[in-house]
């Protein structure tokens, strides 16, 4: 009996291989796609946790602040078991250099250590001769860096080397930070004496702290993704049930008990998780492997996080790749289980009854859309922080999909109402009838192109933001390091006749209410005046921090400690000053803070004035740079021309949205698949609603443009829903996701030429995905047709 | 004539090579007459009307309505025949799922351009579907769906009315209604009436029979 059953049951997929291809790669692709970004989320934190265990750092306290070796010496003697280590990144290669010094390392027990215990190693590396970094890290090395030696387990990115080299070629004075392994009391009875503050390893995961909303970001597209293929996956599981009904009561008739007959179809979509469960973790872990290194170069430009670029997955990973296939299936299968089991074996099998049922639910789900886009706007007036963020998106998108089929409905009942002629009339009709079997997928569509058009106004709004932002920003035409502070005065000496302005940059590393960020002091000029881009200020802000009355701050910080005009900030150089002005500093993920360039030397002697800002005039500035490397001896880092920091500034940017665009364009290529699969299989269905249009007296080729035709109207009507959803997402992206997760607000610039453009392709889409049912309508044999009239339906 | 078949023949292709199921049939019918067609079941009379509406190709033979030859136009030809020339009631009444009892009834008229609504309320009132106009093809009991096909076709007014089995799901008073119905409008315009049925008493009201057997005319 239930091998008869299953041979029965299973014909329906040999007969329907389309339905069956749709399934398996529906699931797939959703599970593909989760599974991709969770690979890619894994593996940065995999990289992130290396990089915070560096040294045992996460697992001891550590004293930071205004340290130098004599603090160490100090400390030492005091009987504290401290060790030294200076941490900077080494300039121009989005490295960073370890300073180590390992006779006083604490033991990490497990940890990654390089081994010194060879003392020929051991020579060379406290001579400076020698440095440790991961395999993949190595050939980055600068050549300026001695012999490198691979230190397998080293966090990517990261050079070890002795302390007193690593001072040497970073120029530091000071170091960084002692790691506290004991001593005579706590770690704040040190930190007093020295004047340094405490950080325990629990607060520690910066980088997993600052890279959480990037995580989120990719979370929330795989998770778009996946919901977007379970679509399909629910449709054609419903469908193939559906198809099967008539089968079902004919198994029950036949004496198959109800509950093995569930068990057998449950038994059957375990199969297909299988299957897609295994095609999906292979998918997922190419897209892995084809986004990684986007990924990492997205991090390291956004974050300075290093990240492999390569893949290392656990077990868990593919397993968890299956849980997810399985946890698709099962939501998508559910609701077709349940329907059997209340199935009646003697109900008559009426196609059109499952129609009418959707049509009823298709006005509950309307009902339920306007209520998800109402808590949608709830949690985005009341709601706060990166959750809330996203749930407004999750609410509103979901809202909206479920929105689309009474839409639709609406407007094809008014084009029918309108319709003049009888073909007309039917047209509009049929297309009517068909909404509830395409809506999961035209659903589907109105995400993924909702998502496009949001994130691509966002990214749109953003670069031209950004754009604008980089020419107030970088005002001056040539940027000059000096190797030295004598060179630096000899350079400014001799730039004073020959140019508008020379204007130094000078900063300080300082707490800026409670976190790390950078102090800068700015002289009194028009460029600043001018060209800054402030976003809210006082009156005479410039007149005002010339005379060391206040302070500007950027709006990250502003933003975070609530630090507007009319506040104020408190520097431990220079005590509390006002907050004169919030200005915008797009690309930098901490807190920032202007002085007074009088203010700033008083508050900050120690800082370095290397670098200077010169104003020329702009056809000049090339020779002026050429001029300047001849006779100071200075390299292409050290002479930068605006447009050539400005062109690095973009490529980063351009890198940090090639993933995002790279996931966009994937989700809708999973939509234009449901689409397709959709329409070819409810070609076959509708076939006994086409041909008595036929008989009488419609062609064939006229009956498969009117299928072209209306495929065509619904992606268009979709796309025309899927504007106001896009708008309304990147709203919310710009105004609530992006200040959570960056600190910055963006205006919304619309961009309707882009829009019309992904109308367009929506078209074309469309009409490909219902080409193939139209042609096989087309070219369908009039005997086939006919069968329709002499079958027993 | 106005339908003239002659030696039709039509096989249809199965696992052990073509199954025969006309073999060469000819009859013809003249315009204001009235043709009923027995045989039975799989004997092929769906076949033959659908080959006489242009639906399918014969394999053999010729079928001239009005004139023209049905062989010799084109897939659009073929298609304004069936839309000006010929009305269809199929066995399986196959109406429009997406249109009203009252749009479906109208729908053959208007797209041959001989649309009125007069006529078509009074047809519906005959019909006894008044009272369901505004309801869809799916509301309706098998007996309403079959007078909804069966209306349709009269509110065309075909020169040709091809009927299979126009009563089967009717009881036996309203089809006899119907039938006088339909013969009622047949007479009025003139047209040829071309009717399959089992039922001896209903065959013997028309003008003429025509009895298949074994792919053959008896
Ligand atoms: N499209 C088709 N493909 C294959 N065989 C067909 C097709 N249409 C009809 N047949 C076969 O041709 C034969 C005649 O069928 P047809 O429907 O014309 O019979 P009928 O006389 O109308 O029968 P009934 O009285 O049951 O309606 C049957 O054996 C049927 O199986
Ligand atoms: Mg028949």
């Amino acid at each position: 009996m239930t091998r008869a059953a299953l041979q029965a049951l299973w014909s329906h997929w040999r007969r329907h291989p389309l339905q069956l291809l749709t399934l398996v790669v529906g699931l797939a692709l959703a599970t593909g796609l989760w599974t991709g970004v969770q690979a890619i989320n894994a593996q940065a934190r995999l990289s992130y946790d290396q990089a915070a265990a560096t040294l045992g750092q996460d697992r001891l306290p550590r004293l930071e602040g205004d340290l130098t070796l004599a603090d160490f010496a100090a400390a030492r003697r005091g009987g504290w078991i401290v060790s030294p280590v200076l941490e900077d990144r080494l300039p121009g290669t989005g490295l960073t250099l370890y300073g180590i010094d390992p006779f006083t390392l604490p033991p990490t027990p497990g940890g990654v250590m390089p081994d010194l215990s060879d003392p020929g190693v051991l020579r060379a590396f406290l001579a400076g001769e020698l440095v440790f970094a991961a395999a993949a890290t190595l050939p980055r090395v600068p050549d300026t860096l001695p012999e490198g030696r691979v230190l397998e387990g080293l966090a990517p990115g990261l050079v070890m080397a002795d302390l007193t080299a690593a001072r040497r070629w970073l120029g530091a004075e000071g170091i960084t930070r002692l790691l506290f392994d004991g001593g005579p009391g706590t770690p704040e009875a040190l930190a007093e004496t020295l004047g340094a503050r405490v950080e325990r390893p629990e607060s520690d995961g910066d980088l997993a702290r600052l890279t959480d909303s990037f995580h989120l970001n990719l979370t929330a597209f795989g998770l778009l993704a996946f919901v977007v293929g379970l679509f399909i996956v629910h449709a054609t599981i419903g469908l193939a049930f559906e198809q099967r009904r008539t089968l079902f009561r004919t198994l029950r008739a036949l004496g198959l008990p109800q509950r093995r007959l569930g068990w057998l179809l449950a038994g059957e979509l375990l199969a297909f998780t299988l299957v897609s469960g295994t095609l999906g973790v292979v998918l997922g872990y190419a897209v892995a492997a084809a986004l990684l290194p986007g990924v990492a170069a997205t991090l390291s430009g956004l974050y300075g996080a290093g990240v492999a670029g390569s893949l290392t997955l656990s077990p868990l990973w593919w397993l968890s790749g299956f849980a997810m296939a399985g946890l698709g299936m099962a939501v998508a299968g559910a609701a077709s289980l349940r329907r059997l089991a209340t199935l009646p074996i003697l109900a008559p099998a009426m196609p059109r009854a499952w129609a009418r049922a959707q049509r009823r639910t298709v006005a509950r789900q309307g009902w339920a859309g306007l209520g998800l886009l109402a808590v949608s706007a709830f949690i985005a007036a009341l709601g706060d922080g990166l959750i809330a963020g996203f749930a407004t998106l999750g609410a509103l998108l979901l809202g909206a999909a479920l929105l689309l089929p009474p839409v639709l409905l609406a407007v094809l009942d008014a084009g029918t109402a309108l319709a003049k002629g009888a073909v007309a009339q039917w047209l509009w009709a049929d297309t009517r009838q068909q909404v509830p079997g395409l809506s999961l997928a035209l659903m589907a569509l109105l995400l993924a192109l909702a998502a496009n058009i949001g994130v691509g106004t966002m990214v749109g709004s953003f670069r031209a933001t950004f754009e604008g932002w980089l020419d107030q920003r970088l005002a001056s035409e040539l940027y000059v390091t000096a190797r030295s502070e004598a060179q630096a005065d000899e350079i400014a000496a001799f730039l004073a006749p020959r140019t508008e302005a020379v204007l130094p940059i000078v900063s300080a590393e300082a707490d800026l209410a409670g976190a790390p960020g950078e102090v800068y002091g700015v002289a009194d000029h028009s460029t600043y005046r001018e060209n800054w881009p402030l976003l809210d200020a006082l009156p005479q802000v410039w007149d005002r921090l010339a005379a060391g009355e206040g302070v500007l701050v950027n709006e990250q910080l502003a933003r975070r400690e609530d630090l507007w005009p009319g506040t104020r900030l408190t520097l431990a150089a220079t005590g509390p000053l006002p907050v004169l002005g919030v200005y915008s500093d797009y690309g930098n993920t901490r807190g920032q803070a202007i002085l007074g360039l009088a203010t700033f030397e008083a508050a900050y002697p120690e800082a370095r004035r290397l670098r200077f800002g010169v104003r020329i005039a702009p056809g000049e500035a090339d020779a002026l740079a050429d001029i300047l490397a001849d006779r100071f001896d200075l390299s292409a880092e050290q002479v930068v021309p605006q447009a050539t920091i400005k062109q690095f500034s973009l490529d980063v940017f351009e890198r940090t949205f090639a993933v995002t665009a790279a996931l966009n364009v994937l989700t809708l290529g999973v939509a234009g698949f449901a689409l397709w699969a959709s329409l070819t299989t409810l070609g076959t269905m509708r076939l006994p609603q086409v041909a008595p249009v036929w008989a009488l007296g419609l062609t064939r080729a006229e009956l498969a443009l009117a299928d072209l035709g209306r495929a065509v109207l619904l992606g268009l009507l979709t796309a025309l829903v899927a504007v106001p959803v896009g708008i309304a997402l990147a709203w919310v992206l710009l105004a609530v996701v992006n200040v959570q997760a960056f600190g910055w607000r963006l205006p919304l610039l619309p961009d309707p030429g882009g829009w019309v453009a992904l109308g367009g392709w929506t078209l074309i889409a469309s009409a490909l995905a219902a080409a193939l049912p139209a042609l096989r309508l087309w070219r369908m044999p009039p005997a086939e047709m006919v069968k329709v009239f002499a079958h027993e339906r | 004539m106005l339908l003239t078949v002659e030696n039709l023949q039509k096989s249809f292709p199965s696992a052990d090579g073509p199954v025969p199921v006309l073999r060469g049939v000819s009859f013809s019918l003249a315009a204001g007459r009235t043709l009923a067609l027995t045989g039975e079941s799989g004997s092929g009379k769906s076949t033959l009307l659908h080959l006489c509406a242009g639906l399918d190709a014969p394999d053999a033979g010729r079928i001239v309505i009005e004139g023209r030859d049905i062989a010799a136009q084109s897939d659009a030809g073929r298609a304004a025949m069936r839309r000006d020339t010929v009305g269809l009631v199929f066995q399986q009444f196959n109406l429009i799922p997406s249109l009203s009892v009252a749009d479906n009834l109208s729908f053959h008229a208007r797209l041959a351009g001989r649309d009125d609504p007069d006529r078509d309320a009074a047809l519906a009132e005959r019909l006894g579907l008044a009272a369901h106009l505004a309801k869809f093809p799916e509301q309706l009991s098998g007996g309403q769906q079959q007078r909804v096909a069966i209306g349709r076709v009269l509110a065309a007014r075909p020169h040709l009315i091809l009927a299979d089995e126009p009563t089967g799901n009717l009881d036996e008073a309203t089809g006899a209604a119907v039938l006088d119905l339909m013969l009622e409008l047949v007479a009025e315009s003139g047209a040829a009436f071309l009717m399959v049925t089992h039922s001896e008493r209903l065959a013997a009201r028309l003008d003429a029979r025509l009895h298949l057997r074994a792919g053959q005319v008896e």
